[in-house]
């Protein structure tokens, strides 16, 4: 009997979800103007067109080695913004957090630049140091780094505050000063997570680097915004390929160091 | 002079009522004090004022030679090397062995860089393996701690405490997640540290029956206010029944057994 109500219920509640969701997408693409139907019908044609045109060819490869070297210099580019982004945000991080933060006022100040710089997207960040610094790879790198230090900092808040409370609250009872707690409690105890992190991050920076690089003309993002508006698009599809190999093989060497050190 | 006097202690937390009022009494060297009184009596907080892991608002906490309440920074450390501590969930670094939480103890008496650089000298890695051999986990020491059992790692939170060679020690409910086993090898321990080291100890405890059969005095508080101060065989059930609140006999008996 009761059963029965509860499934009655459910049945409803599905109902009821299922016939927003119908009502809000027509209201959207009716107000955008977005025609659903033709979005469908031309996607066989969309299909067609990436095969016959996105294709790896023989005078594309020449083209490799040029390639690899902007992928490489991206790579480094998105290496670098992480590890600088790194060493700020632990400072952030440990002043934002409620376990290891000395003073209000810095606390504010680090959650106020966590939450800022980390909602506000990665292009947005490049198209507004582009007024102040020009095309060039310098605002291509500071872009990911502010956007870095932003997502970094707020999860070495999390980290610290979950991991490590009661053992500071130990260590600073024996009279262990400040940086002995945070080198021999706060690190030890969060630092798998940190790393983690870390990794995280250079994965999507490696990601963002190339939308990145299209606006800055930098890296492997001006290689693919130079073939695509010359209309040479196998060697997009070359530029496509070896990215899509790099982010992969970024992240199974991440995962394989996350594997070893949690 | 004692050990620690407290005298007219009152603390009060940011909300507004007072946790602490008017708390006085003496603790002379080697003595074993429990502490006793329900939950929010403010027993946690009256030993975290006497190594003024809180700030004390009112009154005066005199220990040793140290007026806890007048401290400058550097004193504060001194103060805090000569007074161990020991938690209810032990408080240790899970992912450190225990010989490493274990050095923790000696942090107090280091300069910043050697402490961060992990420099121990011989002498207190020799001493951190007779402290884990004497609380039998010997075998343990380069297990990471959240290998081991909660009794385990409470007497880890024992020999860092130890090694700190204080003068007291605070337990703040060092058995209240343990079972009745691991319970009693631990009580046993901190009443040997008093008798053969001559280390005062006060305890938070929760089980009126354990306070009265380790301890030689027991303190009662209700709401902040020290109702009962004497000998632990002075302690009759209408003193529990005053520190409790207990007018009827079941609820006493869910205490006391
Ligand atoms: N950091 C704090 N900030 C604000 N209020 C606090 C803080 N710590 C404790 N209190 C309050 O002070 C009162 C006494 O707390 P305390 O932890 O000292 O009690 P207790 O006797 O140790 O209780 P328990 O047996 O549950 O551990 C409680 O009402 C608690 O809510
Ligand atoms: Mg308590």
């Amino acid at each position: 009997m009761n059963e029965k109500v509860m499934r009655n219920q459910r049945k409803k509640q599905t109902i009821i979800f299922s016939v927003i969701i119908i009502v809000l997408t027509y209201l959207s693409a009716n107000i955008t103007g977005f025609n659903i139907l033709h979005g469908i019908a031309t996607l066989p044609e969309a299909i067609v067109w990436i095969f016959s045109n996105l294709y790896i060819t023989q005078e594309s490869l020449e083209k490799l080695p040029t390639i690899l070297e902007k992928l490489i210099e991206t790579i480094l580019m998105s290496i670098a913004a992480t590890t600088t982004a790194t060493v700020v945000s632990i400072f952030l991080g440990l002043m934002g957090s409620k376990t290891t933060g000395t003073n209000g006022v810095m606390g504010v100040f680090a959650r106020f630049i966590a939450s800022v710089s980390r909602n506000i997207p990665v292009v947005a960040w490049a198209l507004i140091l582009l007024l102040s610094f020009g095309q060039n790879s310098v605002t291509g790198y500071l872009a990911l780094f502010v956007g870095s230090v932003g997502f970094l900092t707020r999860a070495f808040i999390e980290s610290i505050d979950e991991a490590s409370l009661s053992a500071v609250e130990a260590l600073r009872a024996t009279g262990a000063t400040y940086f002995q707690i945070v080198y021999k409690a706060v690190i030890p105890q969060c630092l798998p997570q940190m790393i983690s992190w870390i990794l995280f991050m250079i994965e999507t920076n490696i990601r963002n680097a190339t939308l990145v690089g299209i606006l800055t003309g930098t890296g492997i993002g001006f290689s693919f915004d130079l073939y695509y508006k010359t209309l040479n698009y196998n060697a997009v599809a070359l530029v496509t390929f070896s990215i899509v190999i790099a982010v992969i093989m970024i992240e199974l060497i991440s995962n394989h160091i996350r594997k070893v050190i949690l | 002079m004692s050990l620690l006097t407290v005298e007219e202690l009152g603390k009060t937390y940011n909300s507004g009522t007072k946790v602490l009022k008017n708390v006085s009494f003496k603790v002379e060297a080697g003595e074993f004090v429990s502490i006793i009184g329900p939950s929010g009596a403010g027993k946690s907080t009256l030993l975290r004022c006497i190594n003024r892991m809180v700030e004390i608002d009112e009154g005066k906490v005199h220990f040793d030679h140290f007026d806890v309440g007048n401290l400058n920074k550097k004193d504060l450390r001194l103060l805090r090397t000569n007074i161990g501590m020991i938690f209810q969930h032990y408080n240790l670094v899970p992912r450190l062995s225990v010989i490493e939480n274990v050095l923790h103890g000696r942090l107090g008496y280091k300069t910043t860089l050697q402490g961060v650089l992990g420099k121990f000298t011989e002498l207190e890695k020799e001493r951190a393996f007779f402290l884990l051999k004497k609380l039998g986990i010997e075998e343990h020491a380069y297990k990471r701690c959240d290998q081991l059992s909660g009794g385990q790692q409470q007497r880890v939170g024992i020999a860092r405490s130890l090694i700190q060679e204080p003068k007291i020690i605070l337990c703040d409910e060092p058995i209240a997640s343990l079972d009745p086993n691991a319970s009693k090898v631990i009580m046993d321990h901190l009443k040997s540290i008093t008798l053969e080291l001559n280390i005062t100890c006060i305890v938070n405890l929760h089980q009126v029956e354990i306070a009265r059969s380790y301890s030689d005095r027991i303190i009662g508080l209700k709401k902040g206010e020290v109702v009962f101060d004497g000998p632990s065989h002075r302690l009759t059930t209408d003193n529990i029944d005053i520190i409790y609140g207990t007018e009827n006999r079941e609820t006493r008996e869910l205490i006391t057994v």
